[in-house]
């Protein structure tokens, strides 16, 4: 047989690998860093972007998705900061953390509060602290992936959060991210969570005003053991052209309570990617999510869930409600190794078709060594139940009222479930806004 | 409690020998040389003296074959097969068309007689054995060697033959349907089985026939580094109904063995298929050394409105199963099932699942899969349900279980499920667990003991599928199942 063939380049892969060049010089860190950048570029570039033939990314072909690579952003300018100073000022509540453009902006972010040390990604990786360049690097689990990678070769920033052992942070700690380019750029932003023994926190990812029309980030989550964690995403921020990669590498220690909930709205391609491992034992992991798509949207959500630990409990559900000519792309993965008996592992995917232009695409997967196990996944799609329907127009309320009141209960529930009523609230109002603009002219930042 | 009574008989009746089916027949044969290249593909075409279409069919199969790659997706790992080591052709001497059963070698009879296949027509037809009348085609190695019940099929119109017969008694329908479903360029064991296949089981029910008997194919490997290409075609025209039945040993043998099978269905307007397989080849000792390679192709096509196409399987023997029946739901509103028990015990790896591809209106499938892993095997189940743009209202229920015995096993579910439109509604459900201890202690307690207990679960668990099969084959079935799992308790 002939040796395996190499695929001939793309125009996205010339400009990556043209664009790191060029950048290598510029991005932060020590001979430790670059050697990570270059590791990480050539195995990028080695395998290329990922295709339908690369089972992970089956659904979510990006050589066809990703025609051209935009290039890297450059560093927001003062003038554009301080404007962006003024529509900040009405911002959520909690310790507030800026990323602008991949980089982290220090004058803009509020003082880290009791108990938690934040620094910016490009001080860690000059002061070369080696537990945390190890763990930034995530070269074990999640780091095969070619798209972290890429993110691993560029990472232009980002912020490091510590949370000290038993520290007790009350208000939410909120990364908001925004954009100052007016030409499509690229960000790649690379950030960390460490949370001590014991501790408890609760991180809040937001969008602010328009993104960058490529970005790429990656979180890395580290819960020690005992402690509690909320995460919250919400990726409503992008235009209809963007592509945006979403990677976040968890790994939970022993008797650790960690939630993590995306919300994905209004984006071109987005792919939200969560690679899950439960190292300890009796720990508590849920991973949801929601998304709303229309137009041409295509949204992934993929999953790889690692049990190592004995005893721990999985529980992953995501919702898809797909019109016009959406896609929706379901992949979960529930790995049990031959140590972790008594997993207890659910994994479940709800995708609501309203329009007969749309696809969805499950594949909810098993793999399972470990004997003592109960694991279980479902999957389901379809339209909207007649029968419901009638009832409630049989009760006086017009069809796009009956409409609109059970697509509201069918997204919304996962968020009166899994997050405190803050949140949850803030949550819901975006995606009753977003019900409620169905249909409508399409969003800003529609430019190509 | 009758139920139980019947798992300690079951149980107490078990050979100790786990593969009973291991013996080896001397019967003389003939082969071809070893290796696979043109010549080959044209002397199997000679051999069977088949019309020049059939062997340039073959050619362009096999140089098709040639350009192309074994597969690697399966979660599958055995040593790399070399092609050119084995035979494709071996047939017992004596079977140059046998007209009657009396003319069959006595010697291949006892080996039937042995494997418990009712061969014997004038005894069924005399009432000395069982009422229930089975027409069977045995195929031994490359060759079918008897087909019985065939001027009783003929009065009805039904066509049953092996497919090497077919093709010189009903050429325009074997050239019509040949591929049709299982195109050549389909996968590589596929191609390969186009290239060389040598023989198999031809059946037509012609429209508006309710086939007057079960029909059963019974495949046999005998010789030594022979590699089993059969070929199975069932075409149901409308209105007409048939099940099939299919079973297959081999020898134990230190070698691993090769079967590369293609089976083609096409069901038109009304009509059904029921196929139901037992499959038993010799799954390799308990280290994995030897057993059957059973790389098998299978698809039925739907092509009519309102017909149906329903597979059964019971897989517990093969050292490697790589087996996806298949429906193509074309026609409105018809409809695929699939069955499936697949038990893997010892070194034994299985790959299987099923394809339901709704293209009409209205079409319905079902899919009920229960996975039972024991010892050091590995056990998938890897499924695709999708539904066209315009196949509004296709409707699926898709439940996958596996059941995990010992904790050096694994299970495995990779189902791909693609909705395209509104009106389609699929549900998917899986679930992996292992035995419960509360039934287990439940069972123990009441006197059973830790083997019968779980023979019994087990039997439980199976139900769902077992309740598909034609009678006989159940009872096998359930015997098959105590035995596979033997000795993975405790």
């Amino acid at each position: 047989m002939s040796a395996p063939m190499t695929p001939p380049r793309t125009l996205a892969e010339a400009a990556l690998a043209e664009a790191f060049d060029a950048a290598l010089p510029g991005l932060p860190g020590g001979p430790d860093a670059r050697k990570l950048r270059e590791t990480s570029f050539s195995k990028f570039y080695d395998a290329g972007l990922p295709h339908r033939r690369i089972e992970a990314w089956h659904y979510t072909d990006l050589r066809a998705l990703m025609r051209t690579a935009a290039p890297l952003a450059e560093a927001p300018s003062a003038d554009s900061l301080a404007a962006l100073r003024e529509k900040l000022a009405a911002s959520a509540p909690g310790c507030r953390l800026v990323v602008v453009d991949g980089v982290f902006v220090a004058q803009l972010s509020d003082p880290a509060p009791e108990g938690v040390v934040i620094q910016s990604l490009a001080s860690v990786l000059a002061a070369g602290r080696p537990d945390l360049i190890a763990l930034l690097a995530a070269q074990e689990f999640g780091g095969a992936d070619t798209i972290v990678s890429l993110n691993a070769a560029l990472m232009q920033d980002g912020v490091v959060i510590e949370v000290a052992p038993g520290a007790v942070v009350a208000e939410p700690i909120r990364i908001i991210y925004a954009s100052t380019a007016c030409e499509p750029r690229a960000s790649y932003a690379r950030s960390a969570l460490i949370v001590g023994a014991g501790a408890s926190m609760r991180l809040i990812e937001e969008d602010f005003g328009a993104q960058a029309a490529q970005t790429n980030r990656c979180l890395i989550v580290s819960v020690g053991d005992e402690a509690a964690c909320d995460h919250i995403v919400s990726m409503t921020g992008m235009g209809r052209s963007s592509l945006r990669i979403e990677s976040m590498i968890v790994r939970l220690g022993a008797r650790v309570k960690f939630k993590s909930f995306g919300l994905i709205g209004d984006g071109g391609v987005v792919r939200r990617q969560i690679f899950m491992r439960f190292d300890g034992a009796d720990s508590e992991g849920t991973l949801s999510g929601v998304s709303l798509l229309r137009g041409r949207e295509h949204a992934d959500t993929t999953l790889l869930v690692e049990h190592a630990g004995t005893g721990c409990a999985g529980r992953e559900t995501f919702k898809y409600v797909l019109d016009e000519e959406a896609v929706g792309v379901f992949q979960g993965k529930i790995t049990v190794e031959k140590e972790a008996q008594k997993t207890d592992g659910r994994m479940m995917s709800k995708a609501l078709l309203l329009s007969d232009g749309v696809a969805m695409n499950n594949k909810p997967e098993l793999e399972i060594f470990a004997d003592d196990v109960a694991c279980g996944h479902g999957a389901t799609c379809g339209g909207l139940d007649e029968n419901q329907l009638f009832y409630l127009q049989t009760r006086g309320l017009p069809f796009a009222e009956a409409e609109a009141l059970l697509l509201e209960a069918f997204a919304a529930d996962l968020v009166d479930e899994l997050l405190d009523e803050a949140t949850g609230a803030e949550l819901r109002e975006k995606i009753v806004c977003w019900l409620s603009a169905r249909g409508a002219a399409p969003a800003a930042g529609d430019a190509p | 409690m009758a139920a139980v009574q019947e798992t300690v008989d079951r149980v107490k009746s078990i050979d100790v020998s786990e593969y009973k089916y291991g013996f080896f027949s001397d019967i003389e044969s003939e082969k071809a040389p070893k290796g696979l290249n043109e010549d080959i593909v044209r002397f199997i075409s000679a051999k069977k003296n088949e019309p020049d279409w059939l062997t340039q069919w073959r050619l362009g199969a096999f140089r098709r074959w040639l350009t192309m790659a074994e597969p690697t997706w399966a979660r599958v790992d055995f040593p790399k097969i070399d092609y050119q080591d084995l035979y494709y052709y071996s047939a017992p001497k004596t079977a140059a068309g046998p007209k009657s059963l009396d003319e069959v070698d006595p010697e291949l009879l006892k080996v039937y007689a042995k494997l418990g296949i009712p061969l014997g027509e004038q005894e069924i037809l005399a009432g000395v054995a069982p009422e229930r009348r089975v027409a069977v085609d045995a195929v031994f190695d490359s060759v079918s060697v008897v087909t019985t019940f065939k001027d009783e099929l003929a009065k009805a119109g039904v066509i049953f033959c092996p497919i090497s017969e077919a093709v010189h008694t009903h050429p325009e329908l074997v050239q019509k349907y040949l591929g049709s479903v299982v195109p050549t360029t389909d996968n590589y064991f596929a191609t390969l089985n186009s290239a060389v296949f040598s023989d198999g089981s031809f059946v037509y029910i012609p429209p508006g026939v309710r086939c007057p008997m079960e029909l059963s194919t019974y495949f046999r490997i005998n010789e030594q580094n022979t590699g089993q290409f059969e070929r199975t075609l069932i075409i149901a025209d409308k209105g007409s109904y048939v099940s099939y039945l299919e079973g297959c040993t081999a020898p134990k043998r230190d070698e691993n063995q090769l079967h590369a099978a293609v089976v083609e269905l096409v069901t038109h307007e009304d009509a059904e298929i029921k196929y139901s397989t037992v499959q038993n080849w010799y799954p390799g000792d308990s280290e994995g050394k030897g057993g059957i390679f059973n790389f098998v192709t299978k698809r039925g096509d739907c092509r009519g409105a309102r017909s149906k196409i329903s597979w059964t399987q019971v897989e517990t023997g093969s050292a490697i199963t790589w087996k996806y029946p298949s429906c193509i739901l074309r026609g409105d509103e018809s409809r695929g099932e699939f069955y499936s028990i697949a038990i893997s015990n010892g070194r034994q790896q299985v790959d299987s699942g099923t394809k339901m591809i709704h293209l009409g209106k209205n079409t319905t499938s079902r899919i009920i899969s229960k996975g039972i892993s024991a010892g050091k095997s590995q056990n998938t189940y890897r499924g695709q349900v999708s539904s066209h743009r315009k196949a509004t209202g296709a409707r699926n229920f898709t439940n996958c279980d596996s059941l995990l015995i010992g904790n050096s096993c694994g299970a495995h579910t990779v189902p791909y499920i693609e909705s395209r439109n509104t009106s389609t509604q699929f549900e998917h459900e899986a679930t992996t667990s292992k035995i419960s201890d509360d039934q287990l202690f439940y069972c123990m307690q009441r006197g059973l003991s830790a083997e019968e207990a779980t023979a019994l679960i087990v039997n439980g668990f199976v139900r769902d599928v077992l309740q598909q099969l034609p009678m006989e084959f159940a009872v096998e079935a359930q015997k098959l199942i105590a035995i596979s799992l033997e000795g993975s308790v405790g």
